[in-house]
């Protein structure tokens, strides 16, 4: 892997392999020393675009755990709110010799521009571009679903499980990212959501798309993923009637989540309105995997800059 | 051959000019004679007048010289990204004798005085003939009309008024400017856009938007607009023009309307004629362009409605940027592509190579029609004696990748670079003078 723009970009095997060497970092982080001597005198640039504490601190501990250095790079007081472009950015980080770039964007495509533009020549690493991807985001739900559904095998796939991932398709990157590795590893995906939260051309995706959530819960799904209503992006209005209507016909109450099968587990990629898409019960309840999603988000990203930086990234971490 | 051995001795008129061996149209080889910025004879053999150059077109197509309705020269205000010298040039190379100068510059050409400036500067600077397309509404602000008969009555002789880049979508007001250009024969080129369904519109809107998580340009956008205004223009019984139609439902709109003879013209690009918004998945805004590539079945429907008359012109939609417009990110990049130096090219590819017009179809997409619609009194016109002379001379066998690099506008924004293209200019001449030599700008 020279970057990590896409899941698109992947095959089976290579999601496979970032999972297990996330293993492989989990239990490293359960020892009494945690931090690995992997990347030591490396230096990871977190350029982030667009406001983002929980991915932006997940991405800082994993490089940190691995002994890289850090440097945070946000847009808020840097000379990219003074409007510098992303190609002067990129050419800064060049001159200063970073050695991995992590970038966060609300421009689709940002990532991949990064990468193939020809400004900076160090990999790349895609916390999230526009509505197009965010690629950590599934490997971590799907090592997190792997963990609780296919317990025990690291070279297992999510092959005959099914996931329902509720919401606002349209404006998730969270969403397609996961409709793309969660298809790659065996899983079959149902998509629910309020029709104008559905993109034109999503047929074409491979996964169902339904528009009603209490059909789709009664098909008794092993995973149900909880997407948040971006309603900051929601340009031109009139989605849906109000948040009342969406929360009834959308949300995932705790009569709804008691329907669900006993073993079937609850997502949220954050942050989350709670009493919105998803009642607060639900959320602490069980069945809950919520915050260890976030646990599962530094091991992934331990694996995905090991992949990217280590030298000896073939023979797996010690 | 230098622009000095053309001038003929004493005077300041252009000296005779045979072009001997040519297929105007592509039908039969005839020699073609120009004197005095006239054609003067054509026929098979003719005699060569003793002061003449004589120019063998070894079986090259010999065309009317092209007439673009829809370009982008940026003079006033965006000089950065073109001038009236250098789109001109641009535009002579790409074998045109005449553009249509559209009228989103800074200031906007919605007044007599910005049109004047605009035509005198083509005068002086041009490498070609310049019309000023005047603006219909004040500032392009969509709210009230710019002073349209001003423009119309001005040394300009503005006829063809658009906003383009901007939709006139207030349909009283649509409706006002359709009737108002009745006075004086103008004609309105509307971008159609539906403001409210394309607000932060980034590609078109389908199975690749979706997949990028781009905002979308719907079709519907485009073709709600065109619905709407060809029934306008049945009702008040008006002239309009539809700028670069880019779907297949706009196509059938338009068939439509012209069988209950509705007053219509439309209008495709060289662009939408080949690519398709597959292009947009490496995220290069140099394919970012509005309105968006669509899809192949579009590009299908615009082929076919070009062919079958539907569609009556092919105009560039040249439209120039910086550099910097297009090296950001999609969402935060310029809209536009160059097209003039590759235009013919990409209507050789695209449909004459594949059988669907011929060079004589090809003579009334790009020269007689748009002359035509802009009431060009002086272009597009037959070649035989006469006619002024604005000629091509194009040689249909040669094949070269297109490179922006080699083109003479200033900007880069080429969506071609890279692609085997077929043709090439071999002369271009405005009214008896050569313009153009195998493909290089006679510098006067």
């Amino acid at each position: 892997m020279r970057h990590f723009i896409s899941i698109a970009d992947l095959d089976r095997d290579e999601a496979i392999a970032v999972l297990a060497t996330a293993e492989h970092m989990a239990e490293t982080q359960s020892r009494s020393i945690r931090k690995l001597p992997t990347l030591v005198g490396t230096t990871v640039v977190n350029l982030f675009f667009e406001d983002s504490t929980r991915t932006r601190i997940s991405f800082e501990a994993a490089a940190k755990r691995l002994s890289a250095d850090v440097i945070n790079f946000s847009a808020k007081g840097s000379s990219i709110s003074k409007g510098e472009t992303l190609k002067d950015t990129a050419l800064t980080l060049q001159a200063m010799g970073a050695d991995a770039v992590v970038v966060r964007s609300g421009s689709s495509g940002a990532a991949h521009l990064l990468a193939h533009a020809g400004w900076i020549d160090q990999p790349i690493v895609n916390a999230g571009d526009g509505a197009h991807e965010h690629p950590t985001q599934a490997m971590l739900d799907a090592f997190t679903m792997r963990r609780h559904l296919r317990p025990g095998d690291p070279t297992a796939g999510l092959d005959g499980l099914h996931v329902v991932i509720v919401g606002d398709v349209l404006h998730s990157r969270v969403a397609r990212s996961n409709v793309l590795l969660l298809t790659l590893l065996g899983a079959r995906v149902t998509l629910v959501a309020p029709p104008a939260l559905v993109p034109v051309g999503a047929s074409a995706w491979p996964c169902e798309i339904r528009y009603d959530l209490d059909e789709a819960l009664a098909t008794g799904p092993d995973a149900v993923m909880m997407l948040r209503v971006q309603s900051e992006r929601m340009v031109g209005g009139g989605f849906f009637p109000t948040a009342g209507e969406y929360s009834r016909r959308y949300g995932l109450t705790t009569a709804r989540a008691a329907s669900l099968p006993d073993h079937a587990i609850v997502m949220h990629p954050g942050p989350m309105n709670r009493g919105f898409e998803i009642a607060g019960d639900v959320a602490d309840s069980p069945r809950s995997v919520i915050v260890e999603q976030v646990a599962s988000g530094v091991f992934v990203r331990m694996a995905v800059l090991y992949h990217l930086l280590a030298t000896d990234s073939r023979e797996g971490p010690r | 051959m230098t622009a000095d051995q053309n001038a003929s001795p004493g005077g300041t008129g252009p000296s005779p000019l045979l072009i001997r061996g040519g297929r105007p149209y592509g039908e039969d080889v005839q020699d073609v004679l120009l004197e005095a910025g006239r054609i003067t004879a054509i026929g098979t053999d003719l005699e060569v007048p003793a002061d003449a150059e004589v120019v063998e077109a070894d079986g090259c197509i010999v065309l009317p010289g092209l007439v673009d309705l829809h370009t982008h020269l940026r003079e006033p205000g965006g000089e950065e990204a073109e001038t009236i010298e250098s789109g001109t040039r641009a535009a002579a190379r790409g074998g045109f004798t005449a553009v249509h100068a559209m009228a989103n510059t800074l200031p906007v050409a919605d007044t007599a005085g910005v049109v004047e400036q605009v035509a005198r500067r083509g005068e002086t600077d041009g490498w070609c003939s310049v019309r000023p397309v005047g603006a219909v509404t004040v500032g392009l602000a969509g709210e009230r009309l710019a002073e349209l008969d001003a423009m119309a009555n001005s040394r300009a002789k503005v006829r063809v008024f658009s906003d383009d880049g901007k939709c006139v979508h207030d349909p009283v007001l649509m409706r006002r400017a359709l009737e108002y250009v009745k006075s004086f024969d103008g004609v309105i080129a509307q971008h159609a856009q539906d403001p409210r369904l394309t607000e932060g519109a980034q590609m078109h809107e389908g199975v690749v938007s979706a997949e990028l998580g781009l905002a979308g340009w719907p079709a519907v956008a485009e073709e709600s607009i065109i619905a709407r205004d060809v029934l306008l223009a049945q009702h008040v019984g008006s002239r309009l023009h539809v700028c670069h139609l880019s779907t297949a439902g706009s196509v059938d709109i338009v068939r439509w309307a012209k069988e209950r003879g509705i007053d219509v013209t439309a209008e495709v690009t060289p662009h939408h004629l080949l690519l398709t918004d597959e292009t947009v998945r490496e995220f290069d805004a140099v394919f970012k362009v509005n309105p968006p590539l669509r899809t192949a079945e579009d590009v299908q429907a615009v082929r076919d409605g070009l062919a079958d008359g539907t569609i009556d012109i092919v105009a560039t939609d040249h439209a120039p940027h910086p550099r910097d417009a297009k090296d950001r990110e999609w969402d935060q990049a310029a809209m536009g592509m160059t097209g003039l130096e590759t235009a013919l090219s990409l209507v050789q590819l695209t449909m004459v190579d594949e059988g669907r017009l011929t060079w004589r179809d090809v003579a009334r997409v790009l020269s007689e029609k748009p002359a035509e619609i802009g009431r060009d009194e002086d272009q597009g016109q037959v070649l035989e004696p006469g006619a002024p002379a604005h000629v091509l001379v194009w040689d249909p066998r040669s094949v070269r990748a297109a490179d922006p690099a080699e083109h003479a506008s200033r900007s880069r924004n080429s969506p071609f670079a890279g692609i085997e293209l077929p043709g090439m200019n071999r002369l271009t001449v405005l009214e008896g003078r050569p313009t153009v030599r195998d493909g290089l700008v006679v510098e006067q």
